[in-house]
């Protein structure tokens, strides 16, 4: 519990008092679920951080969901061709709101060292990001930072 | 009884789909659960990498390269380096062999860890992803310590390694073969004779060898329906003749022997591991001598104009090749590797072609898994070991 | 084993066809005819001093402006014999050659690739379509004059892949069959 001025926490009473805003924020930051939404290498970063060395339970965001229609959170690992837009496009849209995306990787975000005719250069002109990962593939722990700072992004929004 | 009127059911299976080892589709055509005709479609994850190779220098493909087949990066790139070396003609000192020798089959258990784990996980056994991925992580440490990459290391270059090993290699190295196998046992103890896991892939996805040579599948799919065939022992590089090891091989060809080629291949693996790290002093030659490729060390650099003006031109221009082409194949994780290379002479490569076995084993599928269960499809792309990366290109 | 060992192997089994060692560093290397290919490569398959089981890989390069402008390679493996042969095949820029999957089955893919990428028409292949690149891509990308980096817009939907006709015929059938 953050700001101890956005509740009153009184250690006699057994309820704390706060707004509605804030709590339904907390819920949102606090499980992340992420689409299981893995194109290439990247994708091997992600399931290594999801696994027992860098856990990213502790933050709430383990529970990979095979259906975008359960999932919060589209973590668009890898390089995104031309030939997959249309259908990660479809993926993002099957989603329900809130959602967000974090593009994770040099490819995803700009196309990396493969500027040509096949790779989407950027996915943030598929589908709105939230938050870009930088790295060819990013290490666990630079992914485990973006979702961090996804949870600022989602906390300091309105609901 | 009336007779029952049935109709057989279209379903698009991916190209996001948690089971198929990233971008693969598949349009199956269901008669209940029993599959009538399968048609796989690839190319969602095509980057165009032959394209782009050749706008690059020799030297500055071996990045590119390794992003391929990104579990098994390092055989890409020494297949890679293999075939240049080639058209060079440049023969490597023999410490150089045993690292790359070292490395690739770190890198062969480092593939089949990620295939062991996410083929138990689709067939019910979640753990065993997790258990995987922990050893995993030991050697993308080793990765790290070599080259301060856990991925895409670049060690293995044209003209030898990028560098010297570092300091406390042979330790971690040993303390990891010291502990892997302990590790194996417990694997095997989890899977060899579970019954769920003996159920769900024995006679399932059964693959003749004749199938196998008639589709082009070579590496552990061949080898689980009785092929003996091995880049390393048939057509050995880097000194592979000299090393000690067998070739698992399995009859029945199907998704169980495949798991324990596998199983059996890793087992060989620390044991050509043992040997390697054994022949390797700790510092010594690194790459070859040949100074068309290989920048002069550092000292000469800063002390003759030669040297200077050599190294400058090594990593402005880049070198030239000489005007030709060669395959070199190589053992890879899932199967021969082999890269062809032509050059026009220049310092650029005029095409670069890897030979990508998981194209050959999707394209195998459908004869594979056709009349089988919908259920089946899964064990079958699972121990396939596909990789997407290395499919499209 | 050298490439005119293995030519003196297929003259009589294949009468009259003009084949010609390459230059290779590796493994042997032997140009065949276009016409001739399919012919040859059964005998390569077959006959019992080579057997070369195998197709390991089917792929090409693009020599613009040499004339003719593509080599289409074929790797093939004996494993019995411990052979390895590179086959190639000159094709013209607007030439076309046969499908060896009469031959080796797992021919199928590689030549749909070498179609997608670089344009080069395999007679009765049955499935020539794109298969790297999405279905209604323009150009053949490895091809020399094509360029690495394409500035267009990323297309972002997909049309169904159902055709108005194919909609109604559906509509209709389930129609009939709620009917019975």
């Amino acid at each position: 519990m953050a700001d101890t001025h956005e509740h009153g926490l009184d250690p006699e009473l057994p309820f704390i008092t706060t707004k509605l805003e804030w709590l339904i924020q907390w819920a949102r930051r606090s499980a992340i679920w992420p689409a299981q939404f893995g194109l290439a290498c990247c994708a091997i970063e992600m399931m290594a951080m999801a696994a027992s060395r860098y856990d990213i339970a502790r933050f709430g965001a383990e529970v990979f969901r095979g259906s975008p229609r359960q999932s919060d959170l589209m973590i668009v690992a890898g390089r995104l061709s031309r030939k997959m837009a249309p259908a990660m496009r479809r993926v993002y849209d099957q989603m329900p709101d809130p959602k967000w995306v974090i593009s994770m990787g040099a490819c995803a975000s700009v196309g990396g060292v493969f500027d040509n005719y096949a790779i989407v250069q950027g996915v943030d002109q598929v589908v709105p990001v939230d938050v870009f990962v930088p790295g060819c593939p990013p290490r666990p722990e630079a992914l485990i930072y973006g979702i961090v700072q996804l949870q600022q992004k989602i906390n300091k929004s309105r609901a | 009884m009336a007779e029952l009127r049935t109709e057989t059911m279209t379903v698009n299976m991916g190209p996001q789909h948690p089971s198929t080892h990233g971008v693969l589709r598949l349009v199956l055509e269901l008669d209940g659960e029993v599959i009538q005709s399968v048609m796989p479609t690839i190319g969602y994850l095509h980057t165009g990498i032959e394209k782009t190779a050749e706008q690059k220098k020799w030297q500055q493909v071996i990045p590119l390269v390794e992003r391929m087949d990104y579990l098994a990066a390092q055989s890409n790139s020494l297949a890679y380096a293999l075939s240049v070396e080639k058209l060079l003609g440049l023969t490597m000192p023999q410490r150089v062999n045993d690292i790359r020798v070292l490395i690739a089959e770190l890198q062969r258990l480092a593939s089949h860890l990620i295939w062991l784990g996410t083929h138990a996980m689709e067939i019910g056994a979640v753990s065993m992803l997790f258990y995987a991925i922990r050893e995993r992580e030991l050697l993308l440490n080793i990765n790290e310590l070599i080259a301060g990459f856990r991925f895409f290391p670049s060690y293995i270059r044209i003209g030898g390694l990028r560098e010297d090993l570092p300091r406390g290699f042979h330790e971690t190295v040993n303390e990891f073969l010291d502990r892997f196998p302990t590790k194996m046992d417990e694997f095997e103890r989890l899977l060899t004779k579970n019954d769920i896991f003996r159920r769900r892939t024995e006679g399932v996805g059964v693959v003749t060898l004749e199938n196998a040579y008639q589709w082009g599948l070579l590496g552990p799919i061949a080898r689980g329906a009785g092929s003996d065939y091995d880049v390393r022992k048939y057509f050995p590089y880097c000194g592979y003749e000299t090393y000690d090891f067998v070739v698992p091989t399995a009859t029945e060809g199907d998704v169980y022997a495949r798991y324990r080629v596998r199983i059996a291949e890793m087992r060989q693996s620390i044991n050509i591991c043992r040997q390697a790290i054994k022949r390797i002093s700790p510092t010594g030659v690194w790459a070859c001598d040949d100074t068309r490729v290989v920048p002069p060390p550092k000292d000469k650099v800063y002390t003759e104009m030669e040297a200077l003006i050599q190294h400058f031109l090594i990593y402005s221009q880049g070198f030239t090749v000489p005007a030709g082409d060669c395959y070199v194949p190589i053992e890879g994780p899932r199967g021969e590797h082999g890269c062809y290379i032509v050059s026009d002479g220049s310092n650029r490569p005029w095409r670069v072609k890897m030979r990508a076995p998981s194209f050959m084993a999707i394209q195998a599928i459908p004869s594979i898994v056709q009349g089988g269960l919908i259920a089946d499809l899964v064990a079958v792309i699972g121990s396939s070991d596909v990789v997407m990366g290395d499919c499209d290109r | 084993m050298e490439a005119s060992a293995i030519i003196d192997i297929l003259k009589p089994l294949v009468p009259g066809v003009a084949l010609e060692p390459g230059q290779s560093v590796d493994f042997a290397t032997i140009y065949v005819p276009a016409d001739r290919l399919v012919e040859t490569c059964l005998v390569l398959r077959d006959a019992p001093a080579l057997e070369f089981k195998v197709l390991a890989e089917v792929t090409a390069a693009d020599y613009l402006p040499r004339e003719p402008r593509y080599e289409v390679v074929y790797h093939l493996l004996s494993i019995s014999k411990r052979l390895r042969l590179r086959l190639k095949v000159r094709v013209p820029g607007n030439g076309s050659l046969p499908t060896v999957q009469s031959v080796w089955r797992g021919a199928g893919w590689p030549e749909r690739e070498v179609w997608d990428m670089f344009g080069i028409v395999f007679d009765n292949h049955g499935d020539l379509r794109r298969l790297l690149m999405p279905e209604d891509w323009e150009g053949h990308p490895q091809r020399k004059d094509y360029p690495v980096q394409i500035r267009k817009a990323t297309q972002t939907y997909e049309p169904l892949e159902v055709s108005e006709e194919e909609f109604r015929a559906n509509i209709e059938r389930d129609r009939v069959k709620r009917a019975h």
